[in-house]
C-alpha cells in the first residue's frame, strides 16, 4: 500500500490530467453532439441524413480505432497537433454521437400535441422551440445525457492507453511498468482515482434527476 | 416525424428546399475540401491503398489474411467467449441480487457499483497485471491464449455487472402477479425466479442484450493495449510495412462499423417482433431502456 503514499503527486497529476482531457472533450461534444441533434430533427433532408450517417459512424466504431485514425492519420496529411489535443478530439467526436442520440430521444419524448398546442395558439417556431419543446426536452434527457458523461470520464482511460499519458490509467501503466510497483496495490490507486471522479459525478447526476424529475 | 413541425405548407415547403440546396453545397464543398487535402498529400495513391484494394498488389492476400484471418477471427472470439461469460455470470448476479437477504446484498450491490465506475480498459490491463503475479495464468498455453484469457476476463468483469443490471431491470419491470402467482402454486422463490421470471425477462431485454454485445465487440479493440492479436492489433502490426495509417484504420473502422450496424439493426428488428407480440396485455410496468447500456457503456 506504500505506493500509494509514495507516489501520491502522480496519482493526483493523474487525476487532474483525467478531468482535463473529460472537460474539454465533454464541452466539445456536447457542442458537436448538440448541432448533429438539431441536423437530426430538422426538415431538411441532407442535414438529417448527415446526423444520422454522424452517429451510425461514431457509435459504432471502437474509440479506440477513432483515436488511431486521428493521431496516426492526420499526421500523414500534414495535420500536426500535441497528442493530447488528438486525444480530446477523437473522445469529443466519438461522445457527439451518444450526446446527439441522447438529445434526440429527449426532443422525440416531447408529445406531439406539446407542440401542435403551441402552434394553435400562435407561437412561433422559436417560441414553441424555446418555451415549449426544449424546457421538457431538457428533463428527460438528463439522465441519458449524465450516464454519456460518466461513461466519457472512463473512456478518458483509452486516450490515456492510445498515448496521450499522464492521466489515470497511464499513471498506473508507468507504476507497473518503468517504475515495477506490484500490480494490485497500483490497481487500488487508480480504482480509487476513477471513483473519486465517477462517483461524485453519479450522486450529481442522481441529485439533477430528482430535481427536474416530472410526473408524466 | 418529430414534434417540432407542422406538415409543410407552401412556404414551409419552398423553405425547405433551399435550405436543401443550401446544405447540399455547404457540404459538398466541405467534402471537396478534405478531398484535395488528402488528394494533395497523396492519400489516394496506389502504393496506399494497392495492399489494400488492388488484387494485383502481391501484398494484398497477405493483407487480408492477416485482417480478417487472424485479426477479426480473434476479435470475434474474444467477442464470443466474453458474450456467453458475461451471461452466466451476469444472470447469476442478476438473481443474487434479487434474492439475497438484505444482510449481504450490500456487498453485491457493492462489487456492481465498483465494477461499474472502472473503465473496461484498466479492467483489462490488470486483469493482465495483476493476475500473472498472484499466479492466475494458464499453463502450457502460448503467451497469445494468455493475452485472450486476460482480455476475456478484463472484458467479462466489466460486462457481466452491466448485463446483471439489465436482467434485474427485466425481472423488476415484469407484472408483480407473475412472481405472486409462482410462490401461490407452491414454487420457492429461486425456483419462480428460474421457472417463471428469468425465461420472461430474458424476452422482454432480449433487444437491450443484443445493444450490450454491440459494447463488448466493441471493447474487444481494447487487446491491443495487452498485445492480444486482435483486428485493430493486427492492422498496427500491418501499418509499420504498408505504411498507410490512415487507410488501414479507415478499412479497420469500416469492419466495425458493418458488425456493429448489423447487430444494431438486429436488436431493432428483435425489438419490433416482440413489441408485436406482446401488444394485447401485459405491458411492462417501467419502460424498458433499450440501447441504454450502448449509450452508457462501451469504447
Amino acid at each position: 500500500m506504500d505506493v500509494l503514499v509514495e507516489h501520491a503527486g502522480l496519482y493526483w497529476w493523474g487525476v487532474l490530467t483525467t478531468l482535463q482531457i473529460s472537460l474539454y472533450s465533454g464541452v466539445g461534444a456536447l457542442v458537436l453532439g448538440t448541432i448533429m441533434a438539431g441536423c437530426r430533427v430538422s426538415p431538411v433532408p441532407p442535414l438529417r441524413a448527415l446526423g444520422a450517417g454522424w452517429v451510425t459512424c461514431f457509435r459504432n466504431t471502437p474509440l479506440s480505432v477513432v483515436l488511431f485514425m486521428i493521431a496516426f492519420g492526420l499526421p500523414e496529411i500534414a495535420i500536426n497537433a500535441p497528442f493530447f489535443w488528438f486525444g480530446v478530439v477523437g473522445l469529443a467526436l466519438y461522445t457527439s454521437a451518444f450526446v446527439c442520440e441522447a438529445l434526440r430521444s429527449g426532443i422525440n419524448s416531447v408529445s406531439t400535441g406539446q407542440a401542435e398546442a403551441a402552434r394553435s395558439i400562435g407561437l412561433t417556431f422559436g417560441q414553441t422551440l424555446g418555451e415549449v419543446v426544449l424546457p421538457q426536452a431538457f428533463r428527460t434527457v438528463v439522465p441519458p445525457l449524465g450516464n454519456v458523461f460518466i461513461a466519457m470520464i472512463k473512456n478518458s482511460a483509452i486516450v490515456g492507453a492510445v498515448g496521450v499519458g499522464g492521466d489515470l490509467y497511464s499513471a498506473g501503466v508507468q507504476l507497473t511498468g518503468s517504475l515495477g510497483e506490484a500490480a494490485i496495490p497500483v490497481l487500488i490507486g487508480v480504482a480509487l482515482g476513477y471513483l473519486v471522479l465517477t462517483i461524485p459525478a453519479g450522486l450529481l447526476l442522481g441529485y439533477l434527476e430528482r430535481k427536474v424529475a416530472i410526473a408524466r | 416525424m418529430s414534434a417540432l413541425y407542422d406538415v409543410p405548407g407552401p412556404r414551409a415547403r419552398r423553405r425547405t428546399l433551399i435550405g436543401t440546396v443550401l446544405a447540399v453545397v455547404v457540404l459538398l464543398a466541405i467534402a471537396a475540401v478534405v478531398i484535395q487535402r488528402l488528394a494533395a498529400q497523396g492519400q489516394f495513391s496506389a502504393e496506399k491503398w494497392g495492399p489494400l484494394i488492388d488484387p494485383t498488389d502481391e501484398a494484398m492476400p497477405q493483407v487480408w489474411a492477416l485482417l480478417i484471418g487472424l485479426g477479426l477471427r480473434n476479435t470475434l472470439m474474444a467477442a464470443a467467449l466474453a458474450v456467453v461469460a458475461s451471461l452466466v455470470l451476469g444472470t447469476l448476479i442478476a438473481v443474487t441480487r434479487l434474492v439475497s437477504a438484505p444482510s449481504y446484498r450490500w456487498l453485491v450491490v457493492g462489487v456492481v457499483e465498483l465494477l461499474r465506475g472502472l473503465p473496461v480498459v484498466v479492467l483489462i490491463f490488470f486483469a493482465a497485471r495483476a493476475l500473472p503475479e498472484i499466479g492466475v495464468e494458464l499453463p502450457n498455453v502460448s503467451r497469445e491464449t494468455n493475452t485472450l484469457f486476460y482480455l476475456v476476463i478484463g472484458l467479462t468483469l466489466y460486462n457481466m455487472v452491466i448485463i446483471g443490471e439489465i436482467i434485474r431491470a427485466g425481472v423488476n419491470s415484469l407484472p408483480r402477479g407473475q412472481a405472486e402467482a409462482a410462490s401461490a402454486i407452491g414454487l420457492t422463490r429461486w425456483q419462480g425466479l428460474r421457472m417463471i421470471l428469468l425465461p420472461q425477462a430474458f424476452r422482454t431485454m432480449l433487444p437491450a442484450l443484443i445493444s450490450q454485445l454491440v459494447v463488448i465487440l466493441k471493447d474487444t479493440a481494447l487487446g491491443f493495449i495487452i498485445s492480444y492479436p486482435e483486428l485493430l492489433r493486427e492492422a498496427q502490426i500491418i501499418v509499420q510495412t504498408t505504411r498507410n495509417p490512415l487507410q488501414m484504420y479507415f478499412v479497420v473502422a469500416v469492419i466495425f462499423i458493418i458488425l456493429n450496424y448489423s447487430l444494431g439493426k438486429l436488436a431493432e428488428y428483435v425489438e419490433r417482433r416482440l413489441s408485436r407480440a406482446r401488444k394485447a396485455p401485459a405491458t411492462p410496468a417501467a419502460p424498458v431502456p433499450v440501447g441504454a447500456g450502448q449509450a452508457t457503456a462501451g469504447g
